[in-house]
C-alpha cells in the first residue's frame, strides 16, 4: 500500500468517524439539554416548558412540608416563587433560605416535580447560576442575599 | 517566620524557574555545556525550594498559624491531624501550590533519571518545563498567594469543608495532581523535540515512561474520586458526568491515546507528527482542567473553590502553552520525515484506530462540557443551560463499544501487516467467554435492559482476548507448564502490564453495566423499630443513636437488611453535623458482597411533629459496583508493572550520539 492511500484512508475512516460522532452529539443534544430559569423566567413564558428543565433560586422561609419521604417546598428567586416537591434523601445543604437547584419538569397545577436536588454548595458559596439570577433581578447585594 | 521563609524560597523559585526557561536553550542552540548543565541545578534547586515552601505551609496547618489567611479560611484547631495536612491541599492556594511543586519534582526526576538523554535534548526539555513553572509560579505569587497574613490573627479558623474531611479525599488531589501535571513531561518533550527538529525512536522511548507514569497516577486519582463520591455524598452513584469530573477524565482519555501512539513512534517510527500532536492536546486538557476547576465558571457539585479573576489568568497561560506550542508544531511538523508504512490490519492500524475513537471520544466529552459556556457567552448570559448524563451515555457509550471489540484484537495483529485470519482461532476463547456472558446474563437476569447483557458479553470479550493473548505468549497449555513459566519469567513486564490493564478494563466494564443496569432502589421513612420492604429485602431501621465524634455531633442509624426473614447484614449510616462550617455530612453505610453492594443513607428527621421520630432512610443495591475499582486497581497495577520493565527505564538502552538516523532496535524485525 502506497503512503498516498494510506493517508486517504486514515483520513476517510477519520472523516466517518467524525461523521457518527457528530450524528450521536447531535440527537443526544436534542434530548438532553437541559435549560436554566428561575422562577422569575418561568412567570415571563407564554407557555411552560413541557420538558425537563432546572429551577434555581432560594428555598422559600417557612415553605418546607413533609409527607412520608417526600419534601413540598417553595423556590423562589424574591420576586416569584415556584411550588416544588422532591421525594427522596435531600442534599445535606437544602435548608431554607438556601440556594437550590433543582431537575425536574413541571406538573399540570404548576408543581415542580424534581427527579434531582443538587445543593453540594458549601455556606459561602451560592449556586453560580443562582447568584446570577439574583443579581440580575436586584436582589443580590455584597456577596449575600438582601433579605 | 516560617511563612516568610516559605514567601522567600517561593519567590526562589521562580527566579529559578526564568533562569532555567532561558538561559539552557540558548545554551542548546549554541552547544555550550556549561549553560545547558545550568539547567539541571536550577531544576534540583527549583524542586529543593518549592519542597520546602510546602513544607513551610504544611507546617502553618499543623501548629493552627491563624495568622496566615488560608489556615484560618479552610481549617481549625480542633480538626484531626489528618485534615490538617490534607487541608494545605483542600484549598485553592495550597492545591496550586502543590500543583507547581509537582512539576518541579517532575522537573527534578528528569535530571535524576535522565543522565542517558542528549545534552541538548534534555536542556530543552527542562527549559519547557520551567517556562510552565514560570506561568504557574506568577500565578501562585501573584493571585493565590498562600503565604499571605492576616492581622490581626484570628483566634480560630473556618474550618475544612466537612466533605473534603475524608480519608479518600486526602489522597485524591495529590494522585489527580501528579498525573494531569505529569502530562507536562509529554508536553516538554514533545515542544523540546519540535525545537531540536528531530523526532525519532529513542524520543518515543524517553516518552513513554513519563506519560505512563502521569497516566496511571492519573487514573488512580480518579478512581479514587469516584469512589470517595460513591460512599461520601450519598446518592448512590459513583460518576456524575459534572464538569469538574469530566475535567480530570478527558486528560485521561488524551493520555490514554498518547500512551498507545507513543508505542508506534518507539516500535516502527510512525504516526511521529500526531503523537507530538497528541502530547501537546493533552496538556492543553490536563491545563483546561485546572481552568475548569480553578476558576469557577461552572457549576459544579465539586466546585468548592472558586474565583472568576484566577480564571483569567489560568485561561492565559493556556491560550499561551497551547498556541505557543501549536504554532511551532505548525512550523516545524512539515518538515519531519514519516515513518514505516503499515497495512490497515496491522498493529500499527489497530493503535491508529484506538487513537481515532479515543480522540473522538474525548472530543464529545470536552463539547459536552464546554457547551453550555459557549451558549451561555455566545448569547450573553441569556441562555443557560446544563448537559447532563444522557448526553454523555447516548455519545460516549456507543464510541467505547468499538474500541473494547478492538482492543481484544489489536494485540494480537503482527506490526506493519497483520493477518485477520490467523488471528481469528487466537480469539475463539474471547467469542466463547463473550457468548456465554451474554446466555448467561439473560438466562439470570431475563427482565433487565436488553443492553445489559450484550455489554457483559463485551466485557467477557474483552478479557477473554487479553487473558488469551498473555497465554498465547508463554504458549499456555501448548507446551510443558514448566517452560511456560519460563516464558512468563522472560517477558517482559510491559507486555503482563498491558494484559492487566486491559483486563482491568474488562472488570470494571462489568461493574459500569451491574451498577447502570440493575440497580434498585428504596426510599422511605421509618421509626426507630419500623421496617420496609423494597429492592428485594426488608430494611429494617433498628435505632438512632447520637453522639459526638472529633469536631462533629452525629446521629447514626442501624439498619438491619434481611430477605425473607434470614438477616443478611447490618449497616451503619451516619449523618454528621459540623458546627463549626454549620453543614451536615452523609456516610453510608455499606456492606459487599462483590456480586453487589447493600448500600443504605439515613436522611433527615422529620420536621412536622407527627413526623419527628422518623428519619428518611435511602437503601440502594447496587450490582457489581466494587468492580468498578477492582478493574481501576488492576489498571494501575498493570501501569505500575510495565513502569519497572528494564527497557522502559529513562534513556535505556543508550542511544549515545551515534550517526545512525535510526537506532537499532527499531529497525529490528
Amino acid at each position: 500500500m502506497k503512503r498516498k492511500h494510506r493517508r486517504l484512508m486514515v483520513v476517510l475512516t477519520s472523516l466517518g468517524l467524525l461523521g457518527a460522532a457528530a450524528a450521536l452529539v447531535l440527537t443526544a443534544v436534542e434530548d438532553s439539554l437541559v435549560f436554566f430559569y428561575t422562577p422569575s423566567d418561568l412567570a415571563e413564558r407564554s407557555s411552560p416548558p413541557d420538558t425537563q428543565f432546572r429551577l434555581g433560586g432560594l428555598v422559600e422561609e417557612g415553605s418546607i412540608r413533609q409527607d412520608g419521604a417526600t419534601t413540598y417546598f417553595r423556590v423562589t428567586d424574591l420576586n416569584r416563587a415556584v411550588p416544588a416537591s422532591y421525594t427522596g434523601v435531600l442534599p445535606d445543604l437544602f435548608r431554607e433560605g438556601q440556594g437550590v437547584v433543582a431537575d425536574g419538569s413541571l406538573t399540570a397545577d404548576g408543581t415542580f416535580v424534581a427527579n434531582e436536588v443538587l445543593a453540594k454548595h458549601d455556606e459561602n458559596y451560592m449556586p453560580k447560576e443562582v447568584a446570577d439570577a439574583l443579581r440580575a433581578n436586584g436582589q443580590w447585594k455584597d456577596g449575600s442575599p438582601a433579605q | 517566620m516560617i511563612a516568610e521563609v516559605g514567601q522567600f524560597v517561593l519567590v526562589l523559585a521562580l527566579a529559578l524557574a526564568v533562569v532555567q526557561a532561558t538561559l539552557p536553550l540558548i545554551g542548546a542552540a549554541r552547544g555550550d555545556a556549561a549553560l545547558m548543565t545550568l539547567a539541571d541545578r536550577t531544576a534540583i534547586g527549583q524542586a529543593a525550594a518549592l519542597l520546602i515552601a510546602f513544607a513551610a505551609l504544611t507546617y502553618a496547618f499543623v501548629v493552627s498559624d491563624f495568622s496566615l489567611e488560608v489556615v484560618y479560611l479552610n481549617s481549625h484547631s480542633l480538626k484531626p491531624m489528618l485534615y490538617k495536612v490534607s487541608g494545605v491541599w483542600g484549598n485553592h492556594e495550597g492545591s496550586m501550590l502543590l500543583w507547581v511543586l509537582v512539576l518541579a519534582l517532575f522537573s527534578a526526576a528528569v535530571v535524576l533519571f535522565g543522565r542517558n538523554l542528549p545534552p541538548t535534548l534534555k536542556a530543552r526539555v527542562l527549559a519547557v518545563q520551567a517556562m510552565v513553572g514560570v506561568c504557574f509560579l506568577a500565578f501562585v505569587i501573584f493571585t493565590s498567594n498562600p503565604f499571605a497574613r492576616l492581622s490581626p490573627a484570628p483566634l480560630d479558623g473556618n474550618g475544612l469543608n466537612p466533605l473534603l474531611q475524608d480519608p479518600g479525599l486526602a489522597f485524591h488531589p495529590p494522585l489527580l495532581y501528579l498525573g494531569y501535571v505529569g502530562f507536562s513531561m509529554a508536553f516538554s518533550f514533545a515542544v523540546a523535540a519540535l525545537i531540536e527538529g528531530r523526532v525519532d525512536a529513542a524520543w518515543g522511548r524517553w516518552v513513554r515512561p513519563w506519560t505512563l507514569a502521569a497516566w496511571t497516577f492519573l487514573t488512580a486519582g480518579i478512581a479514587l474520586g469516584s469512589w470517595w463520591a460513591y460512599y461520601e455524598l450519598g446518592w448512590g452513584g459513583w460518576w456524575f458526568w459534572d464538569p469538574v469530573e469530566n475535567a480530570s477524565f478527558i486528560p485521561w482519555l488524551f493520555g490514554t491515546a498518547l500512551l498507545h501512539s507513543a508505542i508506534v513512534v518507539e516500535k516502527r517510527d510512525a504516526l511521529k507528527s500526531w503523537t507530538i500532536l497528541l502530547a501537546i492536546i493533552t496538556f492543553s486538557m490536563s491545563l483546561l482542567g485546572t481552568f475548569l476547576v480553578r476558576s469557577g465558571v461552572l457549576t459544579s457539585v465539586h466546585a468548592f473553590a472558586v474565583d472568576p479573576e484566577r480564571g483569567v489568568f489560568i485561561l492565559g497561560i493556556l491560550a499561551l502553552a497551547t498556541g505557543g506550542a501549536l504554532t511551532l508544531f505548525a512550523v516545524r511538523a512539515p518538515g519531519m520525515k514519516g515513518g514505516g508504512l503499515f497495512a490497515p490490519v496491522s498493529r500499527e492500524g489497530s493503535l491508529l484506530a484506538n487513537n481515532m475513537l479515543l480522540t473522538v471520544a474525548a472530543g464529545t466529552v470536552l463539547l459536552g462540557t464546554l457547551y453550555p459556556l459557549i451558549l451561555e457567552a455566545l448569547s450573553g448570559g441569556a441562555s443557560k443551560v446544563s448537559v447532563g448524563p444522557p448526553f454523555f451515555n447516548a455519545t460516549f457509550g456507543p464510541i467505547m463499544v468499538p474500541l473494547v471489540i478492538l482492543m481484544a484484537l489489536g494485540p494480537l495483529l503482527a506490526w506493519k501487516r497483520g493477518n485477520l485470519r490467523t488471528v481469528a482461532p487466537k480469539l475463539i476463547p474471547a467469542a466463547i467467554a463473550a457468548a456465554a456472558a451474554i446466555l448467561a446474563t439473560f438466562a439470570l437476569v431475563p427482565d433487565g435492559p436488553v443492553l445489559a447483557p450484550f455489554a457483559m458479553g463485551l466485557a467477557a470479550w474483552l478479557a477473554g482476548g487479553a487473558l488469551a493473548e498473555w497465554a498465547g505468549r508463554i504458549k499456555l497449555f501448548t507446551i510443558p507448564l514448566a517452560d511456560s513459566w519460563r516464558r512468563l519469567a522472560g517477558m517482559p513486564r510491559s507486555a503482563s502490564g498491558m494484559t492487566l490493564a486491559h483486563l482491568g478494563l474488562g472488570i470494571m466494564i462489568v461493574g459500569i453495566t451491574g451498577s447502570s443496569a440493575w440497580r434498585a432502589e428504596l426510599i422511605t421513612t421509618l421509626e426507630p423499630g419500623e421496617s420496609a420492604q423494597g429492592a428485594g429485602y426488608t430494611v429494617t431501621l433498628r435505632e438512632v443513636t447520637r453522639g459526638q465524634g472529633p469536631n462533629y455531633n452525629y446521629e447514626r442509624g442501624i439498619l438491619v437488611i434481611s430477605d425473607e426473614g434470614r438477616a443478611v447484614t447490618t449497616l451503619s449510616t451516619e449523618r454528621r453535623f459540623f458546627p463549626i462550617a454549620s453543614q451536615t455530612t452523609t456516610e453510608a453505610g455499606i456492606h459487599t458482597t462483590w456480586i453487589s453492594d447493600l448500600y443504605g443513607v439515613i436522611g433527615e428527621r422529620g420536621r412536622s411533629p407527627e413526623t419527628a421520630n422518623a428519619w428518611t432512610i435511602r437503601f440502594f443495591v447496587n450490582p457489581f459496583v466494587p468492580w468498578i475499582w477492582l478493574g481501576a486497581l488492576v489498571m494501575v497495577f498493570g501501569g505500575s508493572l510495565s513502569l519497572t520493565d528494564r527497557r522502559h527505564r529513562v534513556g535505556a538502552p543508550r542511544r549515545g550520539r551515534s550517526p545512525a538516523p535510526h537506532p537499532a532496535p527499531a529497525a529490528a524485525e
